[in-house]
């Protein structure tokens, strides 16, 4: 318990350090979301439109899941030696599974009736993704950017390892900022964690289409 | 911490001159360390992920009764657990380390706290999707509701469960690379090994394609369960 006391005391006295840290962990996190998102959106929701690749989707998502943060992170200190890009390469490739699987099953997976309905007003595949597919699967793409959100900052701590700054920094140096400086991290990266997923949440919950009331 | 630059000369005595030049992949250095290294860990890997999967099925087990039979307490489990889920695994060894220690029970808390998300919510999910004809049918035809739970929504769930128990294993086996941050143990501890022993590729390659290779086997060996139990289920 005196740990504890001792933890919030560090974060008291050293709110700089912790702000900085923050910074920079957001920094590496919110680099390594975008680009997954660019790269694994449009992928996940195209197939998802053309009810193709199931293949991929299905696959791209077991062996993402199989992939460990930490062994990612030395892949990507091994082949990309040390700085920015190596830790933002692997987290990349650790965001893609759950944005792609799940935009793609988001689309996949919505009311055939209402797609047909929206061929049948003449809407062209673009528009029947845009206007129709995408806002009724909209909960479930955003239910993968969480679960890529929560993989990317617990992630951007282990990369302290490989030269990444953020939070991690302090948890893996113990030697320097003692056992109070290193649980006061640990819970400050999961007040982070909690933060993003709750944002999410709430745009997700914001996000679902409500029944209209018939007139 | 990983200092750049410099020369590398991993730390294993007298090596072939790929382990001196840190050459991308020395297969002598993988024979010569097998043995002392390589399989000690691996054996370590699956002892950290096996424990906490049993703990962990167990527990989302025993939860998942509870919270299908009385729907009261299913929003407090999925929040409780979808918190935990949320912690960043390093942060979450370290917030233990002051109640348990540094200790084999602190790395497999963290390890089950992580597997009942998925077993629960996947649990709880197989059991909600059995239609209530069929559960009405088997009381109809004298089942008591313990009968009833066993022989029709339990194995009606079977498919939903399984699924879950291959998620949680191959995620499982993938959050104990991070073990060595607490304890000298799983396939983790060569990787980190090689990541402060100026980066020693060869280690690296190895250890980390054994826990990839161990996380698709155990889910491969997971799919024939799958099969032999749910034949029904064409997947």
């Amino acid at each position: 318990m005196k740990t504890f006391i001792n933890a919030f005391r560090f974060m008291a006295d050293n709110p700089h350090l912790l702000l900085a840290k923050t910074g920079e962990h957001l920094e590496l996190s919110g680099a390594a979301l975008g680009i997954a998102l660019v790269l694994a959106l449009p992928i996940g929701l195209w197939l998802g439109h053309l009810h193709r690749g199931l293949f991929v989707a299905a696959s791209v998502s077991n062996v993402g899941r199989a992939l460990p943060s930490l062994v990612l992170i030395a892949f990507g200190l091994t082949i990309l030696g040390v700085g920015f890009w190596n830790n933002t390469a692997a987290l990349v490739v650790l965001a893609i599974p759950p944005i792609l699987t799940n935009a793609y099953f988001a689309i996949d997976t919505v009311d055939r009736d209402a797609v047909e309905a929206a061929r049948g007003m003449g809407m062209t595949g673009r528009q029947v993704l845009l206007q129709v597919e995408l806002p009724l699967g909209l909960p479930f793409v955003l239910a993968g950017i969480r679960i890529a959100a929560i993989f990317v900052i617990a992630t951007a701590t282990i990369a302290a390892v490989a030269g990444g700054g953020g939070l991690g920094q302090i948890i893996v140096n113990q030697a320097s900022y003692g056992l109070s400086g290193v649980v006061a991290a640990s819970l400050w990266v999961s007040a982070l964690a909690f933060l993003a997923a709750f944002i999410l949440s709430v745009i997700r919950r914001a996000a679902s289409p409500r029944p209209v009331p018939l007139p | 911490m990983i200092v750049a630059g410099g020369p590398v000369i991993p730390n294993f005595g007298s090596g072939s001159s790929c382990e001196v030049n840190n050459g991308w992949f020395c297969t002598d250095w993988v024979r010569q360390h097998w043995s002392d290294t390589l399989q000690p860990a691996l054996l370590q890997h699956v002892e950290l992920a096996a424990i906490a999967i049993g703990v962990g099925f167990v527990i989302a087990f025993a939860l998942a009764l509870v919270g299908f039979r009385f729907r009261l307490v299913d929003p407090p489990i999925g929040i409780v657990s979808d918190f935990l889920y949320t912690i960043p695994s390093l942060a979450l060894f370290q917030i233990l380390v002051p109640f348990t220690g540094i200790s084999l029970l602190t790395v497999e808390i963290a390890l089950v706290s992580y597997t009942l998300l998925i077993l629960y919510r996947n649990m709880i999910e197989g059991l909600r999707a059995v239609p209530e004809d069929v559960v009405d049918a088997a009381r109809g035809s004298g089942f008591t509701r313990a009968q009833t739970f066993r022989r029709v929504e339990l194995p009606l769930a079977l498919p939903a469960i399984l699924t879950g128990l291959r998620v949680a294993t191959v995620s499982t086996i993938s959050i104990a690379t991070i073990a060595p941050f607490v304890i000298a143990k799983g396939l983790g501890q060569p990787i980190y090994a090689a990541l402060s022993q100026d980066i020693f590729k060869t280690e690296i390659f190895t250890a980390g394609g054994m826990v990839i290779a161990l996380a698709l086997v155990a889910d491969g060996l997971l799919v024939l369960l799958q099969r032999r139990l749910t034949p029904w289920v064409r997947a």
